[in-house]
């Protein structure tokens, strides 16, 4: 069968399209996160040398990954939308950066509360931990950027450029995060284990799955709403029914 | 009447800009004061002592020169952008990037430069030891122009908002970032007798990388703030 | 030289024009009408390249005005609301400056000549701010006649000029229309150039 692309790329057609995607997304996310993190808290062994606190990870590991990765689609959709001049895509682009910033936040924040107990303090100027700072920076400037420009067409396009400008930026900031870090003798986190149990290496994975199935739900459904806001004044939103009751 | 070459255009943008500054010098001179100032308050802040403060030295004078060019960014392009001037540029039959390029060193020369050779005085104030100062003006003067550029591109891309000022803060300093760690890595190994080859050519590398580059994005980034 | 197909313009959500479309060949003027809020300043700026149509083309000498960019930039002059001149700076030096943007190089004499010309006889080193603003958009409208670029786009050139100047822009226009010149302006003053048509498109 074959699926016409450019018939979903248009705003009206892939409003229905992303409603009936949210919830074969958000569910499953919800049931993984219950299984990933019960394997996570009660499954897995007790770490040799952190104890406990080392579960923690379950929730920090795949933050940490899914607000890179989030920030390297959303500079990708950014870009689509300026050279290609679709909408849909600039779209895009707004609905992924809170998600992506707010992963950002749970990945410093869940790293925090591991630092406590390994160093005794709650902030470590890790290498790591650093960039993703820096990460959650990038983010804000996005979403302030494109906050403070009225004109819908300027703000996706400035802000796109920014993004693009962010995600080359973001391999030279890690780069430099980390030979500072050397220098320094800065502490890293590192797992001390010699090798993963496999309950955890399981854990981790269904939890990362159950993030990226929360991120595509959440954009989704927050591409709906900027789609109502931006169309507002067309005809097919005013013949919803959800707009018309 | 003969047509204007590319290099031509470069000079006639930044001797326009220079006679410009040099009406209305106060600008120039604030944002040095502003540099002076905020060095001047660390050793309030954290004490007298002389070991510290040759510690501290290399990352205050960095940071304080980070934050005073922010200051001056507002002004690159809005000036141009309130009288049309802009807009003319936008028109200019040659490249609107090297008339960026233009813009962009005169605003070095106008608040880069300043502050490369005031950092000598106020390292002196921090007890940092001569080749301290050599390797500090070196990297400055590497640096600098990268947060100029980098700068540009925040400019541009605010231009004409409310609350701009903050905003292009918020915008470039992130992407700064890299520029301030091998500035002050430079500093900190010269101070400890290490060789500082290898942070001054990332700098270079740098410093290369922007000039090819931020200008260019720039005259996008004006391009679409125009509309 | 200058066409335009089916050109549509939308602000916000609010669309402007739509389907316009015109030519403009040599020789010929051209005015935009229309109320206040209608798109005359838009559909300029979107002649001047700064605005994108929502839908349509603009081709100059048969190419979409985009893709020349800067060819197309060479052989056009644009006036807007806006003087884009400094205060800091003298006429002589703001015309010069002027000029050098748009591309070509004016010596003194030649700029002294244009400011005289204008009307300006006496004041070419002053500083512009203690001009009066008819006399600042004199220094501005100078800028016409140094160039050589056959396409005038003047968005309100008559705003703040006095009589004797108005005059001046019609013998100007005159001039550059016979030498097969083209010039679309917007006003909301009279302006005729003797033995000249003048083609009038209203924007509703």
């Amino acid at each position: 069968m074959a699926i016409n692309w450019f018939k979903y790329s248009a705003p009206s057609t892939f409003y229905g399209l992303a409603g009936k995607l949210v919830p074969w997304f958000a569910w499953p996310s919800a049931i993984l996160f219950v299984i990933g993190l019960y394997i996570g808290f009660f499954v897995a062994p007790t770490d040799a040398v952190q104890g406990e606190a080392y579960r923690i990870i379950f929730i920090h590991v795949p933050a940490s990954i899914m607000s890179m990765f989030l920030y390297l689609i959303m500079a990708a959709y950014a870009a689509l939308g300026l050279i290609f001049n679709t909408r849909l895509s600039s779209m895009m682009a707004s609905a992924l950066a809170p998600t992506g910033a707010l992963f950002a936040f749970i990945s410093l924040w869940t790293g925090a509360l591991w630092g406590k107990p390994m160093w005794g303090a709650w902030w470590v100027w890790d290498a790591r931990l650093t960039s993703e700072l820096i990460l959650l920076f990038l983010y804000f400037g996005f979403i302030a950027l494109h906050a403070s420009i009225d004109d819908p067409r300027r703000a996706d396009r400035a802000s796109a450029l920014l993004a693009i400008l962010g995600s080359v930026n973001v391999p030279i900031i890690y780069f430099s995060v980390k030979w500072w870090n050397t220098l320094h003798q800065g502490s890293t986190v590192k797992f001390t284990g010699t090798s993963m149990h496999v309950a955890m290496q399981q854990a981790m994975f269904i939890t990362l799955v159950a993030c990226w199935m929360y991120a595509i739900a959440m954009t989704l459904a927050r591409v709906r709403s900027i789609i109502l806001e931006r169309e507002r004044n067309t005809q097919w939103v005013a013949e919803l029914p959800e707009v018309r009751s | 009447m003969n047509k204007l070459s590319l290099f031509g255009l470069l000079r006639l943008v930044i001797s326009r800009d220079l006679m410009l500054a040099m009406r209305r010098r106060a600008d120039v001179l604030t944002t040095l004061i502003f540099f002076v100032m905020v060095v001047s308050l660390f050793p309030l802040g954290v004490g007298p002592e002389l070991g510290m403060l040759r510690k501290m030295a290399p990352g205050v004078v960095w940071v304080a020169a980070l934050l005073a060019s922010m200051l001056s960014l507002g002004r690159m392009f809005s000036a141009d952008y309130l009288d049309g001037t802009l807009e003319q540029m936008l028109l200019a039959p040659q490249s609107l990037s090297v008339l960026v390029l233009g813009k962009i060193l005169a605003h070095w020369m106008l608040s880069g430069l300043p502050l490369v050779l005031m950092a000598p005085v106020l390292g002196l104030q921090f007890d940092m030891s001569v080749q301290s100062l050599w390797v500090l003006i070196a990297s400055l003067l590497l640096g600098t122009p990268v947060l100029s550029m980098i700068g540009a591109v925040g400019a541009a891309l605010t231009l004409g908002l409310r609350g701009g000022g903050v905003l292009v803060s918020l915008l470039v300093l992130p992407l700064c970032i890299p520029v301030l760690i091998f500035g002050t890595g430079a500093v900190e190994a010269a101070a400890s007798g290490m060789s500082v080859a290898s942070h001054l050519s990332l700098l270079g590398a740098l410093l290369v990388l922007a000039l090819v580059f931020t200008p260019w994005v720039t005259a996008q980034a004006l391009r679409i703030s125009m509309e | 030289m200058l066409e335009i197909s089916n050109l549509a313009c939308t602000r916000g959500d609010h669309q402007l024009f739509s389907g316009l479309s015109f030519s403009l060949s040599e020789g010929e003027l051209l005015q935009v009408q229309g109320e206040n809020g209608k798109g005359k300043t838009s559909l300029l700026r979107m002649l001047c390249g700064f605005l994108a149509p929502a839908a349509g083309e603009i081709r100059w000498r048969g190419q979409d005005i985009r893709d020349l960019d800067e060819e197309y930039y060479a052989e056009m002059v644009y006036l807007g609301h806006l003087n884009a001149i400094k205060d800091e700076l003298n006429a002589l030096e703001n015309l010069r400056i002027g000029a050098g943007l748009a591309g070509c190089e004016v010596d003194d004499k030649e700029a002294i000549a244009a400011l005289r010309h204008m009307g300006l006889r006496g004041r070419e080193t002053l500083p512009v701010k203690v001009l009066s603003q008819g006399q600042r958009r004199r220094v501005a409208l100078a800028r016409l006649l140094v160039g050589n670029a056959p396409l005038w786009i003047l968005d309100e050139p008559l705003t703040a000029l006095d009589v004797g100047a108005v005059g001046l822009m019609q013998e100007l226009i005159g001039t550059h229309l016979a030498k097969n010149g083209m010039v679309i302006f917007t006003t909301h003053q009279p302006l005729e150039v003797a033995g000249v048509e003048t083609r009038r498109l209203t924007l509703a």
